[in-house]
């Protein structure tokens, strides 16, 4: 038996099929993965991640704190309630864990953690904060819904009253706020538009009937794989994890090498070294399913799929994939001993409800 | 409740098998199956005169979480993989004894048959796993 969010229960009773993730019995799908893969593309979906771990971080050297901790550059974080995705490295340049941080106030920044990692991670956290004077907080009393989708935010905050309707809707991308007891975000992890909100664990069932009853579709955890597939987004332990570094996990955006003089954990590792490994997308030009794991053939050398699915966008499969480092076009997988085509691109393959791709049918 | 013809015969590995009356039989997967595996979107089918084994993998089917095996409960020799699915894998899902056969072989002389169990048979087991 694992952990339960405080919406075990609905999800049940909702019919959902639950699955172990990260040591968290989560619901998978609904009805259809695919049916909640293309609510979320063309009206709105309701996932519940209170798997997820909030931290608060506070101290007057918070920032400086993170600016140290983290391999992304809190320093861009200007405007009260912006976020900001990093990754958080060990010494030796490895990926502890990929996550958000909300610039609150010039004393309290708030991270959110993947399930999976937020033992291993407070355990980091605080060892690392000692030296900063910065409390960490794991904040354990509340449910964490995202709602994405383009109508996502609209049906949101309808359930608000008037004025905290206002300042939920008024908030620009990536930019949090406390809406009343809320803790609204409009960020998300597939690729469209919405909110990632943050309620007391006793109103997320409540809240969650209402979003249904507002035509928001429950989503499980299958639909929110090809969603953020889609929309090119790495996975932690899948595209990315300790014996990885970021500039060969399709990371390198995510790293703030400039200023030098910013010594963040991870920082001469990365700098001492060359990538001989890229992360880049695949698209099947053949019927099939590209699957983690498999092998890449490439004219420079063997790679391995990371992530891969069925796109429902796209009706292809794709995948995300670790091979040699260069320019490559064309490269073959290795599917049940088959070799079949795929082409080399550049994710998202996805972004707002439509392909990137020239995708001949 | 899953949908279990009286008149095939079924695998504990949920496969069912029906006897054609030209002698050789079609295989699929349950109603049970397709359900476990939701949405499938690619299904992949044994090429025409391929020699199969009780047992051994002959067909995959592909949700878009993951890929099974489907093991054949006869030896024989493949007839045919049924064409359709390549361009409309949906039919295992939605008419799993029928539109959605996956294939058909002729089986071998005194061939042997995996353990073969009946629709009241199938059904216990069923009602067995959900217990």
């Amino acid at each position: 038996m694992g952990h339960k969010t405080p919406l075990f229960e609905l999800h049940q009773e909702l019919g959902a099929r639950i699955v172990d993730f990260g040591g968290w019995d989560m619901p998978v799908q609904y009805s259809s993965q695919i049916t909640e893969h293309h609510a979320v593309r063309h009206a709105s979906g309701v996932f519940d991640v209170s798997h997820m771990c909030p931290i608060d971080l506070k101290g007057t050297r918070v920032r400086e704190f993170l600016r140290h901790l983290l391999a992304n550059d809190v320093a861009k974080l200007t405007r009260p309630g912006k976020a900001l995705y990093s990754c958080m490295l060990s010494e030796g340049g490895g990926v502890l864990d990929d996550l958000i941080v909300y610039f609150l106030t010039d004393t309290w920044f708030r991270l959110v953690v993947n399930a999976g990692t937020r033992d291993k991670d407070l355990v980091w956290i605080r060892q690392q904060s000692a030296q900063f004077d910065v409390s960490v907080t794991e904040l354990t009393d509340l449910a964490m819904l995202a709602i994405q989708g383009p109508e996502a935010r609209a049906k949101t905050a309808s359930l608000l009253s008037g004025s905290a309707a206002d300042a939920a809707m008024a908030l620009g991308p990536f930019f949090a706020a406390r809406v009343g007891n809320w803790f609204v975000a409009r960020t998300g992890y597939t690729g469209e538009d919405g909110f990632e909100i943050m309620i007391p664990a006793g109103d997320a069932v409540r809240v969650w009937r209402e979003l249904n009853a507002a035509g928001v579709a429950s989503c499980g955890l299958g639909a929110r794989d090809t969603l953020r597939l889609e929309a090119g987004m790495n996975l932690y332990g899948n595209d990315m994890d300790e014996k990885t570094h970021p500039f060969e996990s399709g990371l390198a955006w995510t790293v703030a090498m400039e200023p030098a003089e910013r010594r963040f954990i991870g920082r001469s590792a990365l700098e001492n070294l060359t990538p001989s490994k890229q992360l880049v997308g695949l698209l099947l030009e053949e019927r099939g399913v590209l699957r983690s794991h498999q092998q890449v053939l490439t004219p420079s050398g063997p790679g391995e799929i990371t992530s891969g699915t069925f796109s429902p966008t796209l009706e292809r499969s794709i995948a995300l994939a670790r091979v040699p480092a260069g320019a490559l076009q064309h490269v073959q997988v290795d599917i049940r001993g088959k070799h079949l085509n795929a082409r080399v691109v550049k994710p998202p393959f996805v972004r707002f409800g439509k392909s990137t791709l020239q995708i001949d049918k | 409740m899953s949908n279990v013809p009286p008149d095939l015969q079924y695998t504990k590995t949920h496969e069912w098998v029906r006897r054609l009356p030209d002698g050789t039989v079609e295989i699929g997967i349950t109603d049970h199956a397709q359900h476990a595996l939701g949405d499938l979107v690619f299904v992949e089918v044994p090429d025409t005169d391929k020699t199969v084994k009780v047992g051994d993998p002959a067909a995959v089917v592909e949700s878009v979480k993951a890929a099974s095996d489907v093991y054949s409960p006869v030896a024989g020799v493949v007839t045919q993989g049924n064409p359709g699915l390549a361009a409309e894998p949906e039919a295992v899902n939605n008419d799993p004894y029928g539109k959605g056969w996956l294939m058909r072989l002729r089986p071998a002389q005194g061939a042997a048959t995996a353990e073969l169990m009946s629709a009241a048979e199938y059904q216990k087991l069923l009602q067995t796993e959900a217990a």
